[in-house]
């Protein structure tokens, strides 16, 4: 049942990526993870190790059961996002590297010389950028228990589209395979904004039943007084719609932008600050930019366009069917 | 769903590899999975060598043929992904069967391939032949630190318990009509699961509290087991030597 897009960014096999990549990622995980510990190391004392690995549980199942995303078909959870509105981007980070470890060792999920990549990508990516665009986003909403629940929803919807979007650009540098980063990216990145919707749906729902129980729990609330958060104002459709429409809309504009202009934008970096010079001659005579700059063009622009179409129409079609419920049950409720 | 998806690999027996010691398996994966990833990929030998000390291994282990290759399909996404790679790579093309192929293309497929079922069912001799225990065990004698280690041991005993209220809510839901077709019918799944957060917490709460008043400090103490002795390095070091002599023989002779 479950959509083989909705594990592609998840555990990486083996010899997918460069052996290079797996090593860089490796060491910069190793590094990022060391740090997080370090940080949170004065309030890991003794308790919080319990609820960290509760967290790390729950996050576990939920990557084991799939939610429904449309049609018959599912994605599952990464919840690196909502790990970290839960304990902190440090902690969240910590245990979504857990997370991918236990999966590699015990079972057999994602490969051992891609773990750096994994937990880059499903642990580090997701959340502290998940956490960093949370902050930003708490900054814009109210501070209440609604404004907490819709940050953590938007920033876990776009935790996985960067998740996405960083194995795209580790793809860039360490493809084991001729296929050009354009059609990586729009591939990656138009199926998991489907995936993304339902994470964002999923731990904004979530977070909210946690907030309603035990708002103590809850890493990224710690601000609020006990006024805004009893402050949990009920979304009406129309807004959940208009709201649901602009992001998508946004997202599609923002993402064919950038899979469009980034290779060029990257190259031209690289360019501009000379990394590419002793890189180029070995990356060019492995046929793998050489080719891409001539014959992919067609090609990529078609495909990227089919991802980045059908990504926005599934999108739109699930906020027309959220509208639809919300409206239907308003209707029941006040009849 | 997927339950089976992350279904415990655990085999238990008392077979050579579940009699070695944790921290030698350990270090003898990772050192075999690396030599593989680096294993140049024309050098076909190698990957066909390691793929019978694989396979000898997982009948050590105690797997049955359908088990593994039901435990391969998790790899199947990406083997769809590697068979696309020589329509829509780049490079030289030939012609097969009436179809423009990328030779650079068949050979990454190729790659692709080998490399992730042998790492797969690398991971998996380590996973049927070792309990979460032993694990950590090998784990904190690696200097793996504590934190990580309590993190992974809370995590196992939560986890049973969570997959199965959360089983067990599902299939309460199911009884009462529920069968979730399209996203905005995720809602109770997703309620749930947050009730179940707090319930879980809370337990786990409790179960702390009873730790602590009993002289728990954060982590568990080391049990009087066997470390690894010589003869288990020495057994532990085969495998990634047969797959490093694999790959210096791909590097020096295509």
């Amino acid at each position: 049942m479950s959509v083989p897009a909705a594990q592609f960014a998840l555990h990486v096999p083996d010899g997918l990526l460069t052996p290079v990549v797996a090593l860089a990622t490796g060491v910069i995980s190793i590094a990022v993870l060391a740090m997080a510990l370090k940080q949170s190391g004065n309030e890991l004392k003794d308790k919080q190790v319990p609820l960290a690995g509760l967290t790390a549980a729950f996050i576990f199942a939920g990557q084991m059961f799939n939610f429904p995303v449309a049609g018959g078909t599912s994605g599952h959870l990464l919840g690196g996002a909502l790990a970290a509105v839960l304990l902190g981007p440090s902690m969240g980070a910590v245990v979504l590297g857990v997370v991918v470890l236990v999966q590699a060792l015990v079972f057999a999920d994602g490969g051992i010389t891609a773990l750096g990549i994994n937990t880059l990508n499903m642990g580090i990516v997701t959340a502290f950028g998940g956490y960093a665009l949370f902050v930003l986003l708490r900054k814009v909403f109210p501070a209440s228990a609604s404004g907490v629940v819709g940050a953590t929803s938007l920033a876990a919807g776009f935790s996985v589209i960067l998740a996405a979007m960083a194995f795209s650009i580790e793809w860039l540098f360490g493809a084991s395979v001729p296929v050009p980063f354009d059609t990586v990216f729009g591939a990656m990145v138009g199926s998991h904004i489907a995936i993304g919707v339902g994470e964002a749906v999923i731990s904004g729902l979530a977070i909210s039943a946690v907030l309603a129980a035990r708002p103590d729990l809850v890493y990224g609330a710690r601000d609020l007084d006990r006024a805004q958060l009893a402050d949990r104002r009920k979304v009406s459709g129309r807004v959940f719609a208009g709201g649901a429409i602009a992001v998508t809309l946004l997202m599609a504009v923002v993402v064919s932008q950038f899979a469009s202009d980034s290779p060029d934008g990257l190259e031209r970096v690289a360019e501009d600050n000379g990394l590419l010079g002793e890189v180029t001659d070995h990356t060019f005579s492995g046929g793998f930019f050489a080719d891409y700059a001539t014959s992919g063009v067609g090609n990529e622009t078609l495909s990227l366009a089919v991802a980045g179409f059908s990504g926005a129409i599934l999108t739109l079609l699930v906020g027309f069917g959220i509208v639809r419920t919300v409206a239907a049950s308003r209707n029941s409720a006040s009849s | 769903m997927s339950a089976g998806h992350t279904a415990n690999l655990f085999i238990p027996g008392d077979s050579l590899l579940h009699r070695m010691a944790p921290e030698a398996k350990l270090v003898s994966v990772v050192l075999f999975v690396t030599a593989v990833a680096l294993t140049p990929r024309q050098s076909v030998w190698s990957f066909a060598v390691d793929a019978v000390l694989v396979l000898v291994l997982l009948g050590i282990a105690g797997f049955r043929a359908t088990q593994v290759i039901a435990r391969l399909a998790v790899v199947l996404p990406f083997i769809a992904f590697a068979f696309l790679i020589p329509f829509i790579a780049g490079g030289e093309q030939t012609s097969v069967a009436g179809f423009n192929l990328s030779i650079e293309g068949l050979w990454g497929t190729w790659n692709v391939i080998a490399k992730a079922v042998l790492g797969t069912a690398t991971s998996m001799i380590l996973a049927g032949t070792t309990a979460v225990a032993a694990l950590l065990r090998g784990m904190t004698r690696l200097r793996v630190p504590a934190v990580i280690t309590s993190i992974i041991a809370f995590m196992f005993r939560y986890l049973d318990l969570i997959v199965g209220e959360m089983g067990r809510m599902r299939t309460a839901m199911t009884a009462r009509g529920h069968d979730p077709r399209w996203l905005w019918q995720a809602k109770p799944i997703a309620s749930s699961a947050g009730a179940m957060f707090v319930r879980s917490y809370e337990r786990g709460e409790r179960v702390h509290a009873a730790m602590t008043s009993r002289g728990f400090t954060g982590s568990m103490p080391e049990l009087n087991t066997a470390k690894a002795s010589g003869r288990d390095w020495a057994l532990a070091a085969i495998p990634p030597l047969v797959a490093a002599s694999g790959a210096l023989a791909g590097v020096l002779l295509v």
